[in-house]
């Protein structure tokens, strides 16, 4: 699939979506207009975490295969998750300031979870910045990769253990309390969520791997000292 | 078997002879005890509160502990005397980890007693030992990965707690939860056996992804 075609698909896929959302879902009944939000924050926060685990599973490979290409999607994907938990924490906040008053709510066990989960894979960057020898940072990064990966799901069963069931459970076994024109709706904005994910995961990596291609073109070429890279994104070579 | 009885020997012995972690955590302890005594401006604590601070104050004699555990190794050639030798690498983990569990034990003789006289209303409890256990044993498994996995980096020190807190918030949870109505002066309890649950699940799950991932970190 080219880089072109998918890009155009999830432009497809996010205006369908956001089409549906506004237009054909109706308006919750208790939180009227602002519930909208919830098309945009559950789904960003399911692509992350799933983006999280990803990087883990991607570690697993590299671990085992020991390839180069392997530590740099673990690290695209995790980078790409952490720039969308950012979008979810923020959303998640508005969404609270919204129905319950306040900007933050510690008893609301997802998004607490969510803030751990985050602060967590956070230090993904700085570790791999402290290592200096390439070969040993990607191996490095796997082994915390893994761990984090792992503990995704015991954080978020310990912090729902831990309070009270305030959220709004909507996505329950039985299908929750959505009605079916906002299950419609919900389930084009994850369709349309996971496409982005992944339309932003080639762009990257193929961004990661021309950069590393003109950076040894060059080498050969000018034949110069060139300058520190400034990046501790993984450099895949061949 | 005896190639882990011999690493565990030789890190309680370093241990032993220079008193480099276990004493520093244990006055860190007993110190934090009499900072929270002004923090909080309260001359006893019961109940969440002191389930609180007490979870809080071993997590971070933990850390220094952390800190410590490797240094030695990467200092002064242990790593590769391990690598050397004709042995799983994976032992050097666990006799690591039992090593660390034995430093948090030690900890907590000292700091449960302090706490008690210091700043604990009621009387203490046996079955705080059982929640501790469990407790100490996570913090054993995550110490040991995270300590090895921080002791290369430049900024070892920072990373180290840095990766391990949030690691460690769900035994911070379940341990502070558990010890709740077992330090309460009223209506006291025994502990919810939820949260005994999930910090077995945790030991459980961590002791064998650390066991999994360990050895790509020794192998240069």
């Amino acid at each position: 699939l080219s880089l072109r075609t998918l890009s155009i698909a999830t432009v497809a896929a996010l205006t369908g979506g956001f089409a549906l959302v506004f237009f054909y879902a109706p308006n919750d009944a208790d939180q009227g207009f602002i519930q909208k939000i919830f098309y945009v924050h559950v789904p960003m926060a399911m692509v992350a975490l799933g983006g999280f685990v990803l990087g883990g599973i991607f570690a697993i490979q590299h671990l085992r295969t020991r390839r180069p290409e392997w530590d740099l999607r673990s690290y695209v994907a995790i980078h790409l998750s952490l720039i969308l938990a950012i979008a979810v924490l923020i959303t998640g906040s508005i969404w609270a300031r919204a129905s319950w008053g306040h900007w933050w709510v510690w008893d609301e066990p997802t998004l607490v979870s969510f803030l751990v989960v985050f602060l967590l894979f956070a230090c993904y960057q700085p570790l791999r910045f402290s290592i200096e020898d390439p070969e040993r940072q990607a191996r490095y990064a796997s082994v915390f990769a893994v761990t984090a990966a792992a503990f995704v799901p015991i954080n978020f069963l310990a912090v729902r253990m831990a309070q009270g069931y305030v959220h709004p459970r909507v996505l329950t076994a039985t299908g929750g309390n959505m009605t079916g024109q906002m299950r419609v709706a919900f389930y084009a904005a994850l369709f349309a969520m996971v496409l982005l994910f992944v339309t932003l995961f080639s762009l990257e990596m193929a961004a990661k791997r021309d950069a590393a291609r003109l950076r040894r073109a060059r080498r050969e070429l000018e034949d110069v000292e060139l300058a520190p890279r400034r990046t501790f994104a993984p450099e895949v070579t061949g | 078997m005896t190639v882990l009885g011999a690493l565990l020997r030789k890190e309680l012995r370093i241990e032993l002879r220079t008193l480099e972690a276990v004493p520093g955590m244990s006055l860190f302890a007993v110190t934090t005890f009499v900072v929270f005594h002004f923090a909080l401006d309260r001359p006893t604590v019961q109940g969440d509160l002191a389930s609180g601070v007490l979870v809080v104050t071993l997590l971070f004699a933990a850390m220094l502990g952390v800190n410590r555990l490797w240094v030695a190794d990467e200092e002064q050639g242990g790593f590769d005397a391990v690598l050397l030798a004709p042995i799983d690498r994976t032992s050097l983990f666990v006799a690591k980890a039992i090593a660390m569990f034995v430093y948090l034990a030690v900890l907590e003789i000292v700091a449960i007693p302090a706490f008690a006289f210091l700043l604990l209303e009621p009387p203490i409890r046996a079955e705080v030992l059982l929640v501790l256990l469990l407790t100490d044993f996570g913090m054993a498994v995550i110490g040991t990965l995270i300590g090895a996995l921080a002791v290369k980096t430049r900024a070892r020190d920072l990373i180290g707690p840095l990766l391990a807190l949030p690691l460690l918030v769900p035994v911070v949870i379940a341990a502070a939860q558990a010890l709740q109505p077992l330090l309460a002066t009223r209506d006291h309890g025994p502990a919810e056996p939820k949260w005994l649950l999930i910090l077995g699940l945790y030991d459980l799950v961590f002791a064998l992804v650390a066991y999994a991932v360990f050895d790509p970190l020794l192998e240069d």
